[in-house]
């Protein structure tokens, strides 16, 4: 399939252009194929080697690399639970494995349903937070049990869970095109 | 004498990250300042106020600034690090949140200054509504004439380009960083040369901390000497701080260089959760010794925290009580670096996982005393073993919890699982043994 529709190739020219040497637009693309699939597929690599004029090769060594770019198609909505330290000291473990039980089978790859992925995340720069949830790449500050459930039932329902701090994407493709530098519009 | 907030004084105010509420409260002043000036004497400055770098490694930024080889003939580059991700560590992302105009005016008084007319700003991946709300800012600027051609009415011309990471810890080491920012995989360059004369596209490049930056404008505006009467003699000026973990209340918090861990435990944080005792913290995340109550007076400056035998790092504390099981911190701790260990060199990919299956068959009950001394010889086989620092640090959780906890460890291996926790699920031996 294509990836990057005739749109999605002209904002690539113009992402491009910010850098001094094209290359620099690697990650931003990334994220731009991220926000059509929710993840990195193949096809989208092989675009990205086009439009940067490299092998595609050189694409998925820096896609791998990286955890915020998914290798597999990942649920639309991505739940991560820090586990580090500091939130660990806060019962982080707790609040994931009630997620795991409330989400079932499969949700460290994907809900049947495709809903939902899960999975333990690493320091997120928020302790003083602790326990830290990000739903979509949005904080959720000092989550209890009850709320990490309340936050599942929210975003089956469809609605968007309000962050502790500025505003959340809808879901997991719009993190990605906020973070490929497209802004936050339709 | 009391200290009056200086990185912080905005965060109280209605609206404290508009440019309307900065430029009326001596926003940009300092930039204009610094235009007025030879781009030397900026330099200078800054290098007479003392001020060092908050990322970690407390490197004089002016020192970083002259360094910087303006002679090549080839563009010279200003990258602001903001992919704050040691453990513990959360300054960063509340500044861009409260007071990102600040962070943006050091900046450009930093590409002014080393004659940049091209900036970027690294910001982690995981920081989506920071670094959008950053990127508002960035317009807001560019809308009042601060960004772009001509910042503050100069013929200055300084473009600004904020560039998302993707979930890496070691982007946070600068040469891993600027690998990441050419679109490679973030893995480290062997040094020299450094970025100062190759950095950025082989061109010369000052890569600054976020915390660093906000401090300049404030440099400019009230002069070198005024920051060197804040602080102490050897890092001077005003420090946040990151309290974590077991306290009553964490936060950041501003104070004073040297002001001690008991002050900021006791006094900012409250004190430590449920009036628990303090068993151990560390004192700039989790890639710094450790440090125990008996060391809850040490003058949290660089001298001060290296005298007691550990390191400043980023000034984030994490905070143990006496409830915490030191070998189970000590595991997760390690789980992070041999999670986010690039791979590049083996005493770090290998080393670090081994550790943490040795700590988790201590943990669980299966470990033995010759596994203490074990984890000591790993981390000293790996020490000063890499090309950057991330080995250096992951060798830290093991050795300071041994040196200060050998006793709990022989409990772990006694007791045949946690003593804190007896009730412990404790796995099939085969899932843990190595």
């Amino acid at each position: 399939m294509t990836v990057f529709s005739p749109d999605l190739r002209e904002k690539a020219e113009a992402i491009k252009a910010k850098y001094p040497d094209p290359r620099s637009a690697m990650l931003p693309l990334l994220y731009v194929a991220q926000s059509v699939e929710g993840y990195v597929s193949r096809d989208g690599m092989q675009e990205i080697a086009d439009i940067l004029d490299v092998k595609t090769t050189q694409v998925e060594a820096v896609a791998t690399f990286y955890t915020m770019f998914h290798m597999q198609p990942t649920g639309e909505h991505v739940i991560a639970v820090c586990t580090n330290l500091s939130c660990m000291l806060r019962g982080a473990y707790e609040i994931y494995d009630a997620a795991k039980e409330a989400l079932g089978e499969g949700a460290e790859h994907m809900t049947a349903d495709g809903k939902f992925t899960l999975h333990e995340e690493e320091c997120l720069g928020a302790c003083d937070a602790a326990p830290l949830v990000q739903v979509d790449a949005a904080n959720h500050d000092r989550v209890s049990k009850e709320r990490m459930l309340e936050i599942i039932e929210q975003l089956r329902k469809g609605e968007v869970p309000t962050p502790s701090r500025g505003e959340a994407p809808r879901d997991w493709k719009h993190a990605a095109q906020i973070n490929a530098g497209l802004g936050d519009g339709a | 004498m009391s200290f009056e907030p200086v990185l912080t004084a905005r965060w109280g105010l209605e609206d404290s990250a508009s440019i309307d509420v900065y430029l009326k409260t001596g926003g940009y002043e300092g930039l204009r300042k610094a235009l007025s000036m030879e781009q030397d004497a900026v330099i200078e400055e800054v290098a007479s106020s003392g001020l060092r770098g908050r990322g970690g490694a407390g490197f004089p930024t002016g020192q970083k600034w002259k360094f910087v080889d303006k002679s090549l003939n080839k563009p010279t580059y200003v990258v602001a690090n903001l992919d704050e991700s040691e453990p513990g560590t959360f300054n960063n992302r509340e500044l861009i949140e409260r007071d990102p105009h600040q962070f943006i005016e050091g900046l450009l008084v930093s590409a002014y200054a080393i004659k940049s007319h091209h900036t970027f700003i690294y910001c982690r991946g995981e920081f989506l509504w920071p670094a959008l709300h950053l990127e508002r800012a960035i317009e807001e600027a560019r809308a009042r004439g601060f960004v772009g051609k001509g910042v503050a009415g100069s013929d200055y011309d300084i473009e600004m380009t904020l560039h998302r990471g993707a979930g890496a810890y070691i982007c946070g080491e600068e040469t891993a960083l600027l690998e990441s920012l050419e679109g490679k995989r973030g893995q480290p360059r062997l040094r020299p040369p450094f970025p100062v004369t190759e950095g950025l596209y082989d061109c010369p490049t000052a890569i600054n901390n976020v915390e660093t930056l906000s401090n300049v404008p404030h440099i400019m505006v009230r002069g070198a000497d005024w920051y060197k009467s804040l602080g102490t003699e050897k890092s001077p000026g005003p420090k946040m701080y990151s309290l974590s973990g077991k306290v009553e209340k964490p936060g950041n918090y501003e104070a004073e260089m040297g002001i001690t861990a008991r002050e900021l435990i006791e006094g900012f944080g409250g004190g430590v959760l449920d009036g628990k005792k303090l068993k151990a913290w560390t004192p700039g995340g989790t890639s710094t010794p450790m440090l125990t109550a008996e060391h809850i007076d040490t003058p949290m400056d660089f001298d001060g925290v290296m005298a007691a035998g550990s390191m400043l790092g980023t000034g984030a504390m994490i905070i143990l009580d006496e409830r915490d099981c030191i070998v189970e911190s000590t595991w997760r701790m390690l789980e992070f670096y041999a999670r986010e260990s690039c791979g590049k060199c083996t005493t770090c990919r290998e080393g670090n996982w081994w550790t943490t299956r040795i700590l988790r068959r201590i943990e669980d009950g299966y470990g033995s005393e010759e596994d203490i001394d074990l984890l000591n010889g790993i981390a000293g086989a790996q020490l000063f073993k890499g090309f950057c620092a991330l080995v250096d640090g992951a060798t830290s959780p093991s050795l300071s919890s041994i040196k200060y906890f050998r006793d709990e460890y022989q409990a772990h291996v006694k007791q045949k699982g946690c003593p804190m926790k007896p009730a412990v699920r404790r796995r099939d031996p085969q899932e843990v043994a190595p």
